[in-house]
């Protein structure tokens, strides 16, 4: 078997807590691996950490403890420079596709930013690159001189995508990338990193609350509730064969277009459950 | 009224908006009834005008628009698009209620929740000013807030996502509708909070006997919920049906397009 491309260890976040309360920790010693051209799912509810763990592994939040192993260099340990020069190798792809791109540049300039800052693409080939990327993405070359807001909210997900790919990353978290797109964009841009990944070799973390969309990209998937991994396999796995209640419980929830079985599910969801459940979700306590 | 009658009858509505120069029709002439107590929900991806639908049975257009409106919504036989803005209003929250998909952006959030609900109360019924309190807190618990009582006292930012729908919930059913119009109720909510928002709309409607107009892009949240089902594209509804005929077997291939394109929970990748 590879060795995994990203390894993380016991990763801890806090937050300071509110009012002066004690620190919360919004991830509470989480581990996995991801192999080189991996998927790995991370679903869990809004609160449940899962995007301040995509965040953690890139370093974007401070690491309260454990450690994050990306090509087998801990990036905990790292600062400055060292740590700017591993960011190549790893990317980050939003959920909002309206407002992650810069509205007064053009798509070229968007996709130039990252060729520049890394100098991956010798000086005078990076318009060429820049349409390679947009090809990749299957978007047209053409439209490179176009500003974002000139694009579906599809589109300017792939110009995401593309900026994302465009330093050759060999690991791309992806946080809710296609939840505020229309089905049908949805089921495309899930197809489109499929092939890209299949093309590049690249891993990723891809973060949703949506269960059914996961399990049309991920090979593994880890379940989130209160900043820890409370079940995590291969995907047929998890999915058919839960083994955390939790796990069984944000299945029963899913909603499902056949409507025999929808209306099964919801009679399913007992009304005094239904109330405890939402005063436990997210509400004050005290 | 007789039985039977359509609560709503829409004929022919089209909707128009006027920006600068340009006209963008919207809505292009549909048709379609909700009869009492029945559960209807519209379908389409974004731009569809499934909103717009919804707003133009009230009159009312996407913030800082003007729309041009025709054709008739007929409730209980009364053409709501012929009513003066006075008359028109004491439907609107009333009679027709809504819920919206951004539970943050509808609540005000320097009010209380409950002064909120009273609001509604105070301009649409004749309610004492205890009696008003009262109701509030009923109306809390009514919608599975714990602890109504205390909470009536909190501002919007005490609540979760999924509290802050129930709260919206609340309002809209105070003065007990004919009608409840959710426009992607559960859009910004999780899967669990969904499925929770969803069966307190079911029971909701069992209890008071509403009718319910349920507008969202997800066949999944829609198949559970109604009875019939209208699919929209570009204006226009394409097709119509009862929901588990529409399941099975799509007409419209674009109704089977956007099928085909919700993710099943049955397929998994393999290892990699």
């Amino acid at each position: 078997m590879t060795a995994p491309l990203v390894e993380v260890r016991d990763l801890a976040v806090a937050f300071p807590g509110r009012g002066g309360g004690p620190p919360v920790r919004a991830v509470d010693g989480v581990s996995f691996d991801i192999r080189p051209g991996e998927t790995l799912g991370l679903v869990g509810q809004s609160g449940s950490g899962k995007t301040t763990t995509g965040r953690a592994v890139l370093q974007l939040e401070p690491v309260q403890a454990g450690s994050v192993r990306l090509l087998g260099q801990d990036l905990t340990r790292m600062r400055g420079r060292a740590l700017r020069q591993m960011r190549r190798h790893m990317q980050f792809v939003l959920q909002n596709p309206y407002s992650s791109l810069h509205p007064r540049m053009t798509v070229e300039q968007i996709l130039r930013e990252p060729l520049v800052v890394h100098r991956t693409v010798p000086a005078g080939a990076e318009r060429a690159r820049v349409a390679e990327l947009l090809e990749l993405v299957r978007l047209d070359p053409a439209m490179m001189r176009r500003y974002p807001h000139e694009f579906s909210g599809g589109q300017r997900q792939r110009i995401v995508i593309a900026r994302a790919l465009a330093v050759h990353p060999a690991f791309v978290v992806c946080d809710e990338p296609v939840s505020a797109l229309d089905v049908r964009t949805q089921a495309q841009i899930v197809g489109l990193l499929r092939d890209l990944q299949e093309k590049l070799g690249v891993s990723y973390l891809f973060i949703a609350h949506d269960l059914a969309i996961v399990r049309e990209v991920a090979h593994r998937v880890a379940v989130m509730v209160g900043g820890r991994i409370v079940e995590i396999g291969e995907a047929a796995q998890v999915y058919d064969a839960p083994a955390h209640p939790y796990t069984r419980m944000l299945l029963d929830a899913v909603a499902v277009p056949d409507p025999a079985v929808q209306r099964a599910r919801l009679g399913r969801v007992p009304p005094d459950i239904e109330g405890r459940a939402a005063a436990a979700g997210g509400a004050r306590t005290g | 009224m007789t039985a039977d009658a359509p609560l709503l009858e829409v004929r022919d509505l089209a909707a128009r908006f006027v920006a600068r120069a340009e006209t963008v029709e919207a809505v292009r002439g549909i048709s379609f009834d909700i009869r009492p107590g029945e559960a209807v929900g519209f379908v389409g991806e974004s731009g569809c005008g499934k909103s717009v639908t919804a707003r133009a049975i009230l009159r009312l257009a996407p913030e800082g628009s003007t729309v041009a409106l025709s054709g008739s919504v007929r409730y209980r036989g009364q053409d709501l698009l012929a009513l003066s803005e006075r008359a028109i209003r004491a439907v609107r929250g009333r009679r027709i209620a809504m819920v919206f998909q951004d539970p943050m952006t509808s609540l005000n959030p320097v009010m209380t929740v409950g002064a909120q609900i009273e609001d509604m109360l105070r301009e649409h019924t004749d309610l004492s000013r205890t009696a008003i309190r009262e109701r509030a807190v009923e109306l809390l618990d009514q919608v599975g807030i714990e602890n109504a009582r205390a909470r009536v006292h909190d501002h919007p930012h005490q609540f979760s996502g999924g509290m802050r729908q129930r709260v919206l919930i609340a309002i809209a059913i105070s003065c007990n509708p004919d009608l409840l119009i959710a426009d992607e109720p559960t859009t910004a909510l999780d899967v669990i909070v969904q499925a929770q928002i969803l069966r307190l709309l079911l029971r909701l409607r069992e209890q008071m006997g509403m009718s319910l107009m349920l507008i969202t892009h997800d066949f999944g949240v829609v198949a559970g919920m109604v009875e019939r089902v209208n699919v929209m594209y570009r204006g226009r509804i394409v097709e119509t049906g009862e929901v588990d005929r529409v399941f099975a077997a799509p007409a419209h291939p674009y109704t089977r397009a956007l099928l085909d394109a919700v993710p099943r929970l049955a397929i998994a990748r393999g290892p990699a």
